[in-house]
């Protein structure tokens, strides 16, 4: 009989092979008195000196495979072989204990493990498998054993473990492993990481159930999804099979748009953004092949502390990402606070509808002390790349005026201390307020793009607060009365010669997509891992085709005609 | 002795390379360095030690030399919080 284990997808894709379990008996040493002490620490010395050369003769073998970022998980191996807090306190404990070198690094390391493990932060919580696996690999010197358990494979395998060191995982032999299951990890483990660069599929913390896995077992790994079935039936063996394929093929066509510009089938290009919450997220825009930033939500800066981030933080990180992406499109949007997201060190009065009160440039026009930081650090960042700067929840144009005016002090004060700032920096509005969609062409006058924001623009035309389950029919992205409003934003933008782009969850969904490209929509920003699967949708549709269809869809009643249009469309041209 | 607070910016904490390189340059200077993290304190020459202090994004680290060109140790080891690292 089959059996269905879950855990954390670390590295995408599916495998089927033979379950190969490692053995991994953690031996400690027993305490033991070393007569000699000077004996003792010139042995450990010896041990520590023989892990070097294995780690460094791991580090080269992942610097040819890898590259230079995974093989600095090896440097720092490296490193803590010379760390004070570890093997200098093993001598310490030799000498003051009179104990054996394996025993006293054995003790030593494994406080320091238990520190580790007990922290807060998942990041700083895996390090404690560095620590284990460089402690671990001069005890086996010391005692003359080999550190890894990974023996000689001959045939495909799916690994089952109860952790891979990062060691382990460098020197997995890719002839044979079609991937690997841990009991323990997450996703910021070094071993998950190691997998999504080896393109290994992986299924870490899978628990105490991955234990029972006996060698020789079939195991399909499905790691799109986090599951693992033990023995599994014929059925389910062929319907594997067939998604393996279909995940297989589904990669390789995603992979043929990572470097391709956006562009219909007659000829028209857009721009396909994705939304970044901080530097973080960075890696993933670049991998899914971006176009640009089109919403990087400054908050992450100020949550988590206890006072403001100053001008010069804020410089650094907004200059950081402006040079990442080199030349493409960065928009930035200014603190968006208030309201439901509070800080600690802002004490703001409480409001009965936080959703419609002071919030967002609303705060920042009162607060002017902390606008003022920000686009000060934006302004001088705006010389390291292409910076477009967004001021949030617009509703009417004196707000607008208020903002560029105190921008503008801004610039002039900087421009006079001699700071350089870009010449090219584009100034615009996000669009979630239905007063400002319906008086659009006055505010496109004043700006050099909007960014409609269909999170909070469809909350607030359809007087439906998101997070209320009661009334979550109401969250409707399709729905004519939303369409036109979009429509209204993206013809006035266009009408004075500005662009429009898209910052909600809707830009990055395939139903909203041929309608929005159809109405003339410049931009769309998404979640990263949305790019690729928009950019081949779009590279299906046509533009002018789609201007025609959306025309109708406007005209419709509701959302369901509208999404049974599109789709119908949609299987008709496919 | 010579003492700053600093605020720490990289997003995702102080680990890995940023305290390789923390260490490497606080190694460089005669002078004693510790570090203060609320009533937690480690040597600012061990990468564990750093380690073992949890430094996240946002955290005020107290930085105390003490020693041959402590004030200069502090000014450098100060930058080094402050800025964010390619990961």
């Amino acid at each position: 009989m089959s059996q269905l284990i879950t855990g954390v997808a670390a590295s995408p894709g599916i495998a089927i092979a033979k379950a190969y379990r490692l053995q991994q008996s953690e031996s400690v040493p027993p305490r033991k008195t070393a007569g000699d002490a000077g004996a003792e620490k010139q042995r450990l010395k010896e041990a520590v000196e023989a892990a070097r050369v294995d780690i460094d003769r791991i580090r080269e073998r992942t610097l040819e495979k890898l590259g230079a970022q995974k093989a600095e998980i090896f440097e720092a191996h490296l490193f803590l072989l010379d760390d004070p807090d570890l093997i200098d306190a093993a001598m310490d404990m030799i000498d003051s204990d009179g104990v054996d070198a394996a025993y006293a690094l054995h003790e030593v390391s494994s406080s320091i493990v238990e520190v580790l493990r007990s922290m807060d932060n998942e990041l700083l919580r895996e390090r404690a498998a560095d620590v284990k696996d460089v402690a671990g690999r001069v005890i086996s010197k010391l005692e003359g054993r080999e550190h890894s358990a990974l023996s000689e494979l001959d045939e495909e395998t799916i690994l089952i473990a109860n952790d891979l060191t990062p060691s382990d995982t460098a020197q997995l032999d890719l002839d044979y492993v079609r991937g690997f299951v841990t009991e323990i990890g997450s996703r910021t483990s070094h071993s998950a990481i190691m997998a999504r660069s080896l393109e290994l599929p992986a299924v870490v913390g899978a628990g105490t159930a991955a234990a029972g896995i006996e060698s020789g077992t079939i195991v399909i790994l499905d790691a799109v999804e986090g599951k693992v079935i033990v023995a599994p039936s014929d059925s389910q063996l062929q319907d594997y099979q067939a998604r393996k394929r279909e995940y297989e093929d589904y990669k390789l066509r995603m992979q043929q748009f990572v470097n391709r510009p956006s562009v219909t089938t007659d000829g028209h290009e857009v721009e396909l953004a994705s939304n970044i919450g901080g530097v973080e997220d960075l890696e993933k825009v670049l991998a899914n092949g971006s176009d640009g930033i089109g919403l990087f939500r400054t908050e992450f800066l100020y949550m988590g502390r206890s006072t403001f981030p100053s001008e010069e933080e804020q410089f650094t990180v907004y200059k950081h990402v402006l040079e990442k992406m080199n030349g493409k499109r960065v928009v930035i949007r200014t603190l968006d606070i208030g309201g439901d997201k509070e800080l600690p060190y802002l004490t703001l009065p409480k409001e009965a509808n936080p959703f419609l009160g002071l919030r967002a440039v609303r705060l920042c026009l009162e607060r002017q002390d902390l606008f003022r930081a920000q686009l000060r650090a934006l302004l001088r960042a705006s010389a390291h790349g292409k910076l477009a700067i967004m001021f949030p929840m617009i509703a009417v144009v004196s707000e607008l005026r208020e903002a560029k005016r105190i921008l503008a002090e801004e610039r002039a004060s900087l421009e006079s201390e001699g700071v350089p700032v870009s010449n090219s920096l584009e100034v615009g509005i996000m669009i979630e307020i239905p007063a400002a969609a319906l008086n659009a062409e006055a505010l496109a006058k004043e700006v050099d793009f909007f960014s409609i924001g269909t999170n909070d623009l469809i909350q607030y035309t359809m007087a439906a607060d998101r997070m209320n389950e009661s009334v979550a029919y109401l969250y409707q992205p399709h729905h004519p009365s939303i369409l036109r409003l979009v429509n209204m934003v993206i013809q006035a933008a266009k009408k004075h010669g500005k662009w429009a782009g898209m910052c909600g969850e809707m830009a990055g969904d395939s139903a909203a997509i041929p309608l929005l490209l159809g109405m003339g929509l410049h931009e769309f920003s998404m979640s990263a891992s949305s790019v690729l699967p928009a950019r081949e949708l779009v590279s299906r549709l046509s533009q002018q085709e789609w201007a025609v269809l959306a025309e109708e869809a406007l005209g419709m009643d509701s959302q369901q005609e509208v999404l049974d249009f599109v789709n119908q469309q949609l299987r008709s041209e496919a | 002795m010579a003492t700053g607070t600093f605020t720490v910016i990289h997003p995702q904490g102080f680990h890995a390379r940023p305290s390789k390189l923390f260490v490497e340059k606080a190694s460089s200077f005669p002078c004693k360095v510790t570090l203060h993290k609320g009533s937690k304190k480690a040597n600012g020459k061990s990468s564990l030690g750093l380690l073992t202090l949890g430094i996240a994004a946002g955290d005020e680290i107290t930085v105390e030399t003490e020693g041959e060109q402590e004030e200069q140790a502090l000014q450098e080891l100060g930058a080094m919080l402050t800025k964010i690292y390619e990961e």
